[in-house]
């Protein structure tokens, strides 16, 4: 692949056909173009609303909890310190946790849903549908379809119902319809491709909460921007803290809206090193794994370009991971471009790893990180003890690992 | 330059009545049957043949064409198949319009260009790729058009008048009208609404303007094919073929029988527009 133009700024796209070089776009059926114009409208007008911004900044703020902490995760440091050692290094870098696990809901996804609902009441819609993997993002759907007394409707492949039992109750605690897709390996591809065939059959009061910064444009866009809270706080914070930038940022990536939302504000400053970390399944040597960025090529999936995990007649693959949030065969546009550009880094973390990182930050840190963060954590004990004890690290905490437990349990071998 | 669906229309007007627009899924249930099946379309009654080709995420089709699409991968089909068996129907067929109906993704990785040239070899006469709407023509449409092949954009009942002439800006052979919101195989559409949005869409287009999504029988064809210049028949036509097959895959039935005798079944119901209109 031919390195793409590095721009003067990471920070202005996309262009105003949804494009991030040849990522994005908006490949949907013609049904649903009108409502993505629309949609489009309506963001624009909202973006410049002074009255819209305020009514998100009180929700964020007593609602969800805004601004989530910066915690230095000493005990974390003290592990990777001590790792240097015994390799006879000096090194160990400072690692904080950009705490998402404590917003309302229990993880980032609240962000990007308080956004779209209120772009849907200010739409006029009255439905929400949304799709999700690990539940997460269902959750946050389901709770502030509540909050603004909507109906919703979340899609979830049959897999990862079973396999997230807990974070389907709360669903339906929280008086949404949830809804298992068998097709496919009932993973999130194939819940958000349900989404998708319910949105072009209800278009005229439905309003699709996507979930992630990937979909056609403007999705990725208007996801990316009502995540890049966790960014603009993290930079701050530490700023404040430590009196300059980080030395390298951490996120995992699956649909990738974690991610995008903590890196997009640090794109532009060039000391800051920024690394995706992607979910490597049982190795990259295989199918079983959901790396598609290191090791898929550019296709087009659910309305955008992007770097997927495909056969050679263009047939998409279903991937695996432990974790069903990056249970996902591809990812969101805007990452393909960081990756081309050559601005992020995005690196495989293997299922063990992921489980090991799990376990290890809830024994020295005394948090039980989601699955999908603690690929982030696993990336963030495997260089942190190579790096100086001066270096600074910020790991993205997306997410509590509550609904995990069930799935790590069984992985350990124990009947919970 | 005239195609062979313009041939084919202009034919069928001199005759009266409106086409029927065949549509199934290229390699259900298996390479050489789906090749059968295609044969018999012409003499069945079909004017115009719509050739699916199968993808792993079919995101606006309905269970039958999902499931159809499914079985075909099973058995190996691809798109370079769906060429062949184009190709193949080719070789004692030179007049039955065929039209090539999937998702970008599929001939984006085979190449866009070869695509293009290989479709031309083998006969192919349109491309109706649902995932590409007019915002994305640069992607397959311009260059499609170049190389002879015309691209038929589905309307919808949320296209409205402002969008409609960007929908039939790049569109040639036909304009599909997709008579409700929804996915393949949905209920049938109120037939009187049907009707204006087809004279819709005519006051801004010289084009046949063909009806799908919904219609099941001969009755029905008759009803939609008065209001259009052609009536397209899909969910019925896969769900003849997957009631021959049993779950273990093994054949109730002959597949190809089973969609001629629907086929057939369905063209009387086009033919009498014509009859009706002669009386």
């Amino acid at each position: 692949m031919d390195k793409a133009v590095e721009p003067n700024s990471f920070k202005t796209g996309p262009d105003e056909e949804g494009m991030f070089g040849i990522f994005g776009g908006r490949f949907v059926a013609e049904t649903l173009m009108p409502l993505i114009l629309e949609l489009q409208q309506a963001y624009d007008d909202a973006k410049n609303d002074p009255a819209f911004k305020a009514e998100l900044r009180e929700l964020s703020t007593n609602y969800a909890g805004r601004p989530s902490k910066l915690y230095y995760a000493e005990g974390l440091t003290r592990h990777v310190r001590q790792l240097a050692k015994d390799r006879g290094l000096d090194g160990g870098a400072k690692i904080y946790f950009k705490r998402e696990d404590l917003n309302h809901t229990g993880s980032h996804k609240i962000n990007n849903c308080l956004g779209q609902i209120l772009l849907a009441k200010r739409m006029g819609k009255t439905r929400i549908i949304a799709e999700t993997g690990a539940g997460q993002h269902g959750v946050a759907s389901a709770t502030v379809s509540a909050r603004f007394g909507l109906p919703c409707v979340v899609y979830m492949g049959a897999t990862d119902v079973e396999r997230q039992a807990p974070n389907v109750f709360r669903m339906k605690l929280l008086g949404a319809e949830v809804k298992p897709v068998a097709s496919g390996h009932g993973t999130l591809k194939d819940a958000m491709n349900e989404a998708l065939r319910d949105w072009v059959s209800n278009v005229d009061d439905t309003y699709y909460l996507i979930g992630t910064a990937a979909g056609p444009h403007p999705y990725p866009e208007l996801v990316r921007d009502f995540q890049s809270v966790i960014g603009e706080e993290a930079r701050a914070q530490i700023l404040e803290r430590e009196g300059r930038l980080p030395d390298t940022i951490i996120a995992a990536v699956g649909g990738g809206s974690n991610a995008i939302g903590l890196f997009h504000p640090f794109l532009d400053d060039k000391s800051v090193e920024i690394i995706g970390v992607e979910a490597g399944g049982r190795g990259l040597d295989g199918e079983e794994h959901c790396a598609s960025m290191s090791a898929g090529s550019p296709g087009v999936l659910h309305g955008n370009r992007t770097y997927l995990l495909q056969n050679k007649d263009g047939q998409i693959l279903d991937g695996h991971s432990v974790s069903a949030g990056l249970d996902y065969p591809g990812v969101g546009p805007e990452h393909s471009w960081l990756r081309d550009t050559g601005r992020v880094s995005y690196v495989p973390i293997l299922d063990d790893e992921a489980l090991d990182a799990f376990q290890l930050t809830t024994r020295v840190e005394g948090i039980i990180p989601a699955l999908e963060s603690a690929h982030a954590i696993a990336q963030a004990v495997k260089i942190a003890p190579e790096m100086a004890q001066d270096k600074i690290m910020i790991v993205n905490l997306s997410g509590r690992g509550d609904k995990d437990v069930h799935t790590v349990g069984k992985l350990m071998g124990m009947e919970i | 330059m005239a195609t062979r669906i313009d041939r084919k229309f202009a034919a069928l007007k001199a005759e009266g009545r409106p086409a029927l627009v065949t549509y199934f899924m290229g390699g259900d249930p298996d390479y050489e049957t789906s090749l059968k099946i295609m044969k018999a379309l012409p003499g069945s009654g079909s004017d115009i043949i719509e050739l699916g080709v199968p993808f792993s995420d079919p995101m606006a089709d309905g269970p039958a064409i999902q499931a159809a699409g499914l079985r075909a991968l099973k058995k190996g089909m691809s798109l370079t198949k769906t060429l062949a068996l184009a190709a193949s129907f080719r070789e004692s067929d030179n007049t039955t319009p065929i039209v090539l109906m999937g998702y970008y993704n599929p001939i984006y990785i085979y190449g866009v260009d070869r695509f293009l040239k290989d479709a031309v070899a083998s006969g192919i006469d349109g491309l109706i790729i649902v995932d590409l709407p007019p915002e994305m023509d640069a992607e397959l449409c311009i260059p499609a058009i170049k190389a002879g092949i015309n691209f038929i954009r589905l309307a919808t009942p949320t296209t409205d008048e402002k969008r409609l002439p960007k929908v039939l800006q790049n569109t040639s052979g036909f304009v599909y009208y997709v008579s409700m919101n929804g996915i393949t195989g949905s209920a049938l559409p109120d037939t009187s609404k049907v009707a204006d949005a087809v004279k819709r869409i005519k006051e801004h287009t010289d084009l046949p303007v063909v009806v799908g999504f919904g219609v099941k029988t001969a009755e029905q064809a008759k009803v939609i094919g008065t209001a259009a210049d052609g009536v397209v028949v899909g969910t019925a036509i896969v769900n003849a073929v997957a009631n021959t097959i049993r779950p273990d895959g093994s054949l109730v039935a002959d597949p190809a029988e089973a969609v001629a005798t629907m086929v057939q079944g369905l063209s009387t119901g086009v033919r009498a527009v014509r009859l009706a209109a002669a009386e």
